[in-house]
């Protein structure tokens, strides 16, 4: 079989911290930018003694995520101890769940290369994140370690192999952190460490004599950060598994070589062998005895299914069906739940849906950008905003009257109508009134005037903003280039 | 009689009337230690001068109507795998803790300082309470009060033998295959292991999660009874822990239970079993048939041998977790000399446990590997619940079942240090109750001929401790067992 049908098999398992206020086993406050080990206390130090409490909000917060991804969550879910030795986790064993997860069997429909797929979700578990171990440079031979991310709450999100592309999975990635951010699940702010990747990879090469498919090794690249490492390392991986199998196409094979595991460096944009099959640990998991198992109240679990919101692929669909925007829009309004419901909101207001969008995707999303605040930043409500697009669709002001009405109702909080009587901004539709205008701007442009008399269509522009200029802003254009039209073609 | 001679409820009743004081009972307590514990070593650690602040704190606040407490004045001993903040080291007698002060209490320490009870000191135990003789502590051995060349049984051999010795009149344990009710049993005392979940465990240091339990040493009933009001109860901390209701223990405890079935297991008469003990307990059982009980022959086919091999795979898997923490990263010992971070953890616990805790770690690590977890862990597990099965049926029929807490009284010191099969015997009788999270207790019914201390183990139904104590209570009024001293307290021995 050549190289060019080898087709990537990808899956990716997906950790974000829940947007708790304390961590998951003790009351400790979960903070990106307090000092190394000031947010720690015997618990999630790991003192001799000391027992988990499980965060009933980070529960919640897991079941939430898992039925939005379609999850069933199972009748009993049990916590297991994963062990192995590392300074960062105080305890030698990390909180987890190994074989009974708190939500099994759901999917993520993505968008990717223009088609729609579904990627489906094998499980949805909570567990612990460890400490932060530091090397200072040029100190000598030692390590310090930071306790304070030591038991904040991870959602750990494993997909099945269905992604075939690095775009799928980029897709994949940016979906779900929608998803979590949409539903209030995490913030999954990459720079904080909020959302790691931990790419599965291998090539199908094709069927082997037993009717069963054949792969290339499975390679796992272990903490990712960004979109754009997890793309790329699964792009580079996958040429890598090529070549690999293009130079060896007998022996690298999973039956062979099974599974190893590759760290990622940024910079070079290359992957590296951390551990082979030998070398894998055994993490000797056995269930947590310092915990009860989870056995979820069904009404409880309704409770939260009913109070998901519209999750932003099935918006998205429905801003193009309901209000007829093009796909792109929909798209931009959509990947925020709260411009989502701030669009929405003024669109139903207006009679123009199309226009309300302009007006979010241009001058909301402007002034949001420069004031680098999110939508509840904005002084400014769908209502105030739909007032305005009202009297521009009226005729009341024309459009660019409209901006500079936008910006005084931010600076102001004044209500369109009323910054429009004060400042009497409305335009003038007055024939009689135009009318004058328009033979003065004549009188005193007889260049341009001659130009599209004799045909020039550009020079209309320039007369109907001088006619603009002439009326402060004030008359409305459709009127003016009526009258400029009769009076010099007619 | 001299005031360390006093029960715990009498030396509060008499603190309570004004006849004797919180700095008297402390200063007794002391003064006993000073004059007993360097034949016995029960003691790791007293603290004389905070024992003193706190009983004159106690005193002071009697006296301004501040303090009501169940135990207001009454010395306790505390063994030293439970955290107490106070400046004391926390080590479970083991060299890789050497030192250690813990920065926060244990629940139960909590409970004795809300009820007025004043801590003189840790006590000895088997390292990280595993062992059956507490020669497994990593800084000294505990002797029996009734022969100093006989062990005080184990794991919390110290708190044991600090009561019969009367350096106080309570102590606390922890028990997870018979860690209290063995060296009761051993040293002539009362010791209750209480329904798991019973007692909070947060700050008692893990051995095995799923079977350690806190409980009291007295060496009355009653005393046994106040201490564990003092400590029962639902802690949030503890997610264990069960939120159902605490009786009053002393309130009901002189209400003899009529009609009594007491269930005979034939599994507890077994080979093994030594002659002196069975006709002891033959002749406890025969006082209660005397009071109006029925004995009923029962049978518990997987409580001895079967209970044996499951609480090692089971407390071994947890213990080898529970211990991983101990690494030289953040507390505790450290090994000075090592090469890289892998040689330094290896070298700080290879120094750092004793024998048995490394053997034990070495079981549960095998038994939770990859490939042994089925055959081991997760086949014990479903014996477990057999276990459990097998008392739930039993306790139909009866409302608690007797039989002896050890098959032999004390033995010699170093007798089975070499051997630890036959130290794991120990605890035959005592297993199956930790593995099916019921409640027992151990009472003294008699001596051997050498003057050895006997126990009779009484067994109940989860949350029966009410019962299990009003049972014992029925029997220690028709005995003087708690009247005999050991020859250490009149200055022999």
């Amino acid at each position: 079989m050549s190289a060019s049908e080898l087709t990537p098999t990808i899956g990716l398992e997906v950790h974000m911290h829940l947007a708790t206020r304390t961590k998951l086993f003790c009351g400790c406050e979960v903070a990106y930018d307090a000092p190394p080990n000031s947010r720690v206390c015997p618990v999630c130090l790991g003192m001799p003694g000391v027992l988990p409490v499980m965060n009933e909000k980070a529960v919640e917060l897991a079941v939430r995520m898992a039925l939005a991804l379609g999850c069933t969550i199972p009748d009993l879910a049990k916590w297991d101890r994963k062990h192995y030795y590392y300074p960062d986790l105080p305890k030698n064993y990390q909180i987890s769940e190994y074989d009974q997860p708190l939500g099994v069997g759901g999917f993520l429909e993505i968008s990717a290369e223009g088609m729609t797929k579904r990627i489906g979700i094998t499980r949805v578990h909570l567990e612990e994140d460890a400490g932060k171990l530091m090397h200072p440079e040029g100190k000598g031979n030692y390590s310090v370690v930071d306790l304070n991310r030591t038991g904040t709450p991870l959602l750990e999100v494993v997909s099945e192999p269905d992604m075939n592309s690095p775009d799928e999975v980029r897709a994949y990635s940016t979906a779900l952190r929608q998803l979590a951010v949409y539903l209030g699940v995490g913030h999954c702010n990459m720079q904080l460490g909020q959302m790691r990747f931990e790419p599965n990879i291998s090539l199908r090469i094709g069927t082997g004599p037993d009717g069963n498919p054949r792969y290339t090794p499975i390679t796992e690249i272990k903490n990712l950060n960004s979109f754009r490492s997890v793309e790329r390392a699964v792009a580079f991986e996958i040429a890598r598994h090529r070549e690999e199998y293009e130079a060896d196409p007998k022996g690298y094979t999973q039956e062979r070589l099974g599974k190893q595991t590759r760290g990622w460096i940024d910079d070079q944009e290359v992957t590296f062998l951390q551990r082979s099959k030998e070398e894998a640990h055994d993490y000797r998991y056995f269930p947590e005895p310092d915990l009860v198992p989870f056995v979820p109240d069904r009404a409880w679990v309704d409770e939260i299914r009913a109070s998901l919101p519209e999750l932003p692929e099935a918006r998205r669909r429905r801003f193009i069906d309901e209000y007829g925007l093009p796909e792109y829009d929909a798209g931009v309004l959509t990947a925020d739940r709260e411009v989502a419901d701030f669009y929405e909101t003024a669109a139903r207001l207006c009679e123009d849906p199309k226009a309300v969008s302009n007006w979010v995707m241009q001058d909301v999303s402007r002034v949001l950008n420069e004031r680098k605040v999110g939508m509840a930043g904005l002084p400014l409500t769908p209502e105030a905003l739909a007032e305005l697009i009202r009297l521009v669709r009226a005729g009341t002001i024309n459009r660019n009257t409209g901006t500079e009405v936008f910006n005084k109702m931010l600076a102001s909080g004044k209500s369109a109508v009323k910054i429009v009587e004060a400042e009497g901004l409305a335009q003038t539709s007055d024939a009689g009134e135009l009318e004058t205008i328009v033979e003065k701007v004549i009188a005193d442009n007889p260049g341009p005037a001659e130009d599209y008399r004799g045909g020039k269509e550009k020079a209309l522009g320039r007369l109907i903003g001088e006619a603009m200029k002439a009326s402060s802003g004030k008359a409305n254009p459709k009127v003016v280039r009526d009258i400029f039209v009769r009076k010099l073609r007619g | 009689m001299s005031t360390q001679d006093l029960t715990a409820c009498r030396t509060r009743d008499a603190i309570r009337r004004g006849e004797l004081s919180a700095a008297e009972a402390t200063e007794a307590s002391l003064a006993a230690i000073d004059r007993t514990d360097a034949k016995v070593r029960a003691f790791l650690s007293t603290v004389a001068r905070d024992a003193r602040r706190r009983a004159e704190e106690v005193d002071r606040r009697l006296k301004a109507g501040e303090m009501s407490g169940l135990l207001a004045g009454v010395p306790v001993a505390v063994k030293d795998n439970m955290c107490t903040a106070d400046g004391q080291p926390t080590t479970c007698a083991s060299r890789i803790l050497e030192g250690w002060k813990a920065p926060y209490n244990a629940h139960v320490v909590e409970r004795l300082l809300a009820e007025g009870a004043v801590i003189v000191g840790k006590t000895n135990l088997d390292e990280f309470a595993m062992g059956s003789s507490t020669e497994n502590s990593g800084f000294e051995a505990t002797r029996n009060p009734w022969d100093l060349n006989c062990v005080p049984g184990g794991s919390s051999g110290g708190s044991a033998a600090a009561v019969a010795a009367r350096m106080v009149p309570v102590a606390l344990g922890s028990d997870t295959g018979g860690s209290i009710r063995q060296p009761a049993a051993l040293c002539g005392v009362v010791g209750m292991k209480p329904t798991y979940g019973r007692v909070s465990r947060y700050g008692l240091v893990a051995f095995a999660s799923s079977l350690d339990q806190i409980g009291p040493f007295g060496r009355t009933v009653a005393d046994a009874a106040l201490l564990l009001q003092a400590i029962a109860g639902h802690d949030p901390r503890d997610s264990t822990s069960v939120p159902e209701p605490v009786p009053d223990y002393l309130a009901t405890l002189e209400e003899p239970l009529k009609p009594l079935r007491i269930g005979v297991p034939k599994e507890f008469f077994g080979e093994g079993l030594d002659g002196e003990v069975e006709r002891a307990v033959r002749e406890a059982l025969g006082v209660y048939e005397n009071l109006g009980a029925r004995l009923v022959d029962v049978s518990l086919p997987f409580s001895t041998d079967y209970a044996i091999a499951t609480y090692y795979i089971v407390a071994t898997s947890e213990a080898s977790s529970n211990l991983a923490r101990y690494d030289g990263v953040h507390y505790g010992y450290r090994s000075s000399d090592h090469a890289d971070m892998i040689d330094m953890y290896m070298r700080t616990r290879a120094e750092g446990f004793g024998d048995e805790v490394k053997r034990r770690i070495m079981l549960g690590t095998y038994a939770l590997s990859a490939g042994y977890y089925d055959a081991y862990y997760k086949k014990a597990a479903r014996v477990r619940r057999l276990i459990r099965q097998n008392y739930e049926d039993v306790f139909r029929e009866v409302d608690v079942v007797m039989g002896p807490t050890t098959p032999t009284a004390a033995f010699p010191l170093g007798d089975k240090t070499d051997d630890p099969l036959t130290m794991y015997l120990c605890d035959v009788y005592t297993v199956s109750c930790s593995l099916a999270a019921i409640a027992g207790i151990s009472i003294p019914c008699g001596f051997t001929k050498a003057g050895l201390p006997v126990g009779l183990q009484i067994l109940g139904n989860v949350f029966s401790e009410e019962k299990l104590l009003r049972v014992a209570r029925m029997y220690e009024r028709e005995t003087d067992w708690a009247g005999q001293v050991p020859p250490v307290c009149e200055g022999r021995g």
